[in-house]
């Protein structure tokens, strides 16, 4: 009964304490917020409109009729036109354009040559014109190489069809290929880390700072005590976060939400408490509020960039997938894009819940272990 | 007589600081007991290493027959500490703190709404009780602390310099909180640098640079002071002191308004002749008393503290 007092009494406490710091409780709310407009805005793979140049060297209505189909792409926007291949490079090296088009003055030839060898069988083919490319923003080239095979129909109007593909592709969960379907789960698990973490951690260490652990540490209040206590209220927080970003990701982006309500509160739970755990290992270590935020900041990076967020976790290299394996974020985000765009339920993601009991046990075994009731 | 604290060669370095020195205590219960000496000379963390805040390197403790640092979470429920500074939340009012220090004594229901009353009459502080313990005055943060060090009703109560950040008139106010608290059987141990706190002491220890110099009453210390006091008066005192500092037999020299007050060793048996047979310093026409000493005396003399 008297560890339920303690543990109340400190979560009533901070509650108070909170609801008192207008600053913290806005951002609470405003961080999803803001954030998730952001970046559900921002953050688009799907490259359009790239600024490109053209080197027409034939000027035929040949040519200017494979422009327009480029155009049609929306893939890159013609802004240049050159008269030298010096010109069209210097463009490139000077960031005006990402790319150039070139089409070759023999364009009519080549394309008279195709069409002769495809009515007499023969397999050559020559390409028409040549892309060059900024290669270095591998996301740019790759829209470019995208248009590497594009199929020029207006060039022959009598065969209009065009060979069959090798594969069907079927595109479950996100046919329409939007950015924001990904983002947005994947930011709540941004999100969820960057408060969880930062508020806990800052949490113990303001009352050491503060003088206030002093007085705490000479009454029967235990150190699991304590840290649940002071938990507890960073648990709503995070349920309220999740709301906002779903609920905003469903209202703004339109992203679907197929998984079960249950299952999503279940498995953000998960993770709230492990990032808060690990926040707690963090005050337990940092002197000062300064030293919690640089830790935070240290672990918020990789969890941006390592934990499939940001890239996809199939494209790291072993060494990475080890410490992407050990964020908590890449589990939780393993799960909530499993919950919420494909319906999964906790027990076909298992591993990835056992894997976040585990760290938050653990985590919490370390905290109390180290977080001693003494000043030396 | 009952002892409530006793400590023997407790010793706690910082480094190669030693905070304290082999330091013997044994302090009687119900007494108030006060630990005077200079910033720096061991009183915090020998308060520290007496809650369990601090672990010792060498020496036992026993407080209120339980072992330290063995039965450290056991005494935590017998005693209150009221830290130097201020480490109530002050962003809670008057009235949470209490509520939260209550409930983590496990003081709940009706008891602790009893308790609560009681305090805020006591401690004058019911109109205050909505008011957010940052916007207190210093004599009002002081009795919220003592009333919350108090709560639970301790046995021994710890008390590290309460009275920094409070003017005189709160301090009496205090001193008078203190005896209730004595009366009614609780142990008090005070750390503090005002020599009339001191004064007001049961018993006390004097301590410099973590070795404690004296330990006795008041009375006792004053008593047994090692030194003859002269208060001399006259014009030129400043250059007076100076002079008489060189003399190895004067301990030390204090102005005090127009008076200098001169701590004389005790080898000098007839302090006023003795000084007046300095030639040097030419004291025939000046007015020499001899004056009951002070706690102030038995400080400087045992402080080796000579700077006034």
């Amino acid at each position: 009964m008297s560890i339920l007092s303690r543990i109340s009494a400190i979560t009533f406490k901070e509650f108070k304490q909170l609801s008192r710091d207008r600053l913290t409780f806005g951002m609470v709310v405003m961080i999803p917020l803001i954030q998730l407009l952001l970046f559900g805005y921002a953050i688009n793979t799907n490259v359009r409109n790239i600024p490109a140049g053209l080197l027409d060297e034939a000027q035929t209505f040949q040519s200017r009729s494979i422009t327009q189909a480029v155009l049609a792409t929306q893939v890159v926007d013609f802004t240049v036109s050159y008269q030298s291949v010096k010109a069209a490079e210097q463009s490139i090296t000077d960031g005006e354009v990402r790319a150039v088009l070139m089409l070759p003055r023999d364009l009519d030839q080549r394309i008279v040559a195709n069409q002769n060898n495809e009515a007499t069988g023969n397999l050559t083919r020559q390409a028409l014109g040549q892309w060059i490319v900024d290669g270095s923003d591998t996301i740019v080239a790759g829209a470019i190489r995208s248009l590497r095979g594009m199929p020029l129909n207006e060039l022959s109007p009598g065969n209009a069809l065009p060979p069959p593909p090798t594969f069907e592709v079927a595109l479950y969960f996100n046919p329409e290929q939007r950015t924001a379907v990904n983002i947005v789960p994947g930011l709540l698990a941004i999100i969820l880390t960057m408060t969880m973490i930062l508020f806990t951690s800052t949490a113990i260490v303001r009352e050491r700072e503060r003088g206030n652990l002093e007085l705490l540490i000479t009454t029967p209040v235990h150190s699991l005590e304590l840290m649940l206590g002071k938990i507890i209220p960073y648990i709503l927080i995070g349920l309220i976060q999740m709301t906002i970003i779903l609920g905003l990701g469903r209202l703004v982006f339109n992203v679907p939400i197929i998984g079960e309500l249950t299952q999503i509160v279940l498995v953000t739970m998960l993770f709230i408490a492990a990032s808060l755990t690990l926040g707690l290992i963090i005050s337990t270590i940092a002197q000062t509020q300064l030293q919690a935020m640089q830790m935070t900041v240290f672990i918020l990076l990789p969890s941006i960039l390592l934990s499939g967020f940001m890239f996809p976790y199939e494209g790291m290299p072993k060494a990475a997938q080890w410490i992407s394996e050990a964020l908590p974020t890449t589990h939780f985000i393993r799960m909530i894009r499993g919950v919420v765009l494909r319906g999964a339920s906790i027990e076909n993601l298992h591993s990835d819940a056992l894997f976040l009991i585990l760290f938050t046990v653990i985590g919490l075994l370390i905290a109390t272990l180290k977080f001693k009731k003494r000043l030396d | 007589m009952e002892i409530a604290i006793q400590a023997s060669g407790l010793t706690r370095k910082f480094g190669s600081l030693t905070a304290v020195d082999k330091l013997d205590l044994n302090i009687p219960k119900g007494a108030i007991y006060g630990f005077l000496g200079p910033n720096g000379s061991g009183k915090t963390t020998c308060i520290r290493l007496l809650t369990g805040l601090l672990s010792a390197n060498a020496g036992t403790i026993e407080v209120l027959g339980l072992s330290l640092p063995r039965e450290t979470e056991k005494l935590r429920r017998l005693i209150g500490y009221m830290t130097q500074k201020f480490s109530l939340y002050d962003d809670l009012t008057i009235e949470e703190n209490l509520r939260f220090i209550a409930r983590i004594y496990g003081i709940n229901g009706h008891r602790q709404k009893a308790r609560i009353e009681n305090l805020l009459a006591v401690y004058n502080l019911e109109e205050k009780r909505r008011q957010l313990a940052r916007s207190l005055s210093g004599g009002q943060k002081q009795r919220l602390a003592l009333a919350a060090a108090t709560i639970h009703e301790p046995r021994l109560l710890f008390l590290d310099e309460p009275t920094s950040a409070v003017d005189p008139e709160n301090r009496r106010d205090f001193w008078e909180k203190l005896f209730d608290l004595s009366d009614s059987g609780t142990t008090v141990l005070v750390s503090t640098h005002y020599m009339d706190e001191a004064e007001r002491c049961h018993r006390l220890a004097i301590l410099a640079n973590g070795i404690k110099r004296a330990d006795g009453t008041p009375k006792e210390l004053m008593d047994s002071l090692d030194a003859t006091v002269v208060e001399i008066s006259g014009d030129g005192l400043r250059q007076l002191k100076q002079a008489l500092i060189k003399n190895p037999d004067i301990i030390s020299a204090a102005q005090q308004g127009v008076r200098l007050r001169t701590l004389i060793r005790k080898s000098v048996s007839d302090p006023v002749t003795w000084l007046q047979q300095q030639t040097e310093l030419q004291l025939h026409n000046r007015d020499l008393r001899v004056v009951r000493p002070s706690l102030e005396d038995v400080f400087v003399t045992s402080t080796g503290n000579f700077q006034q």
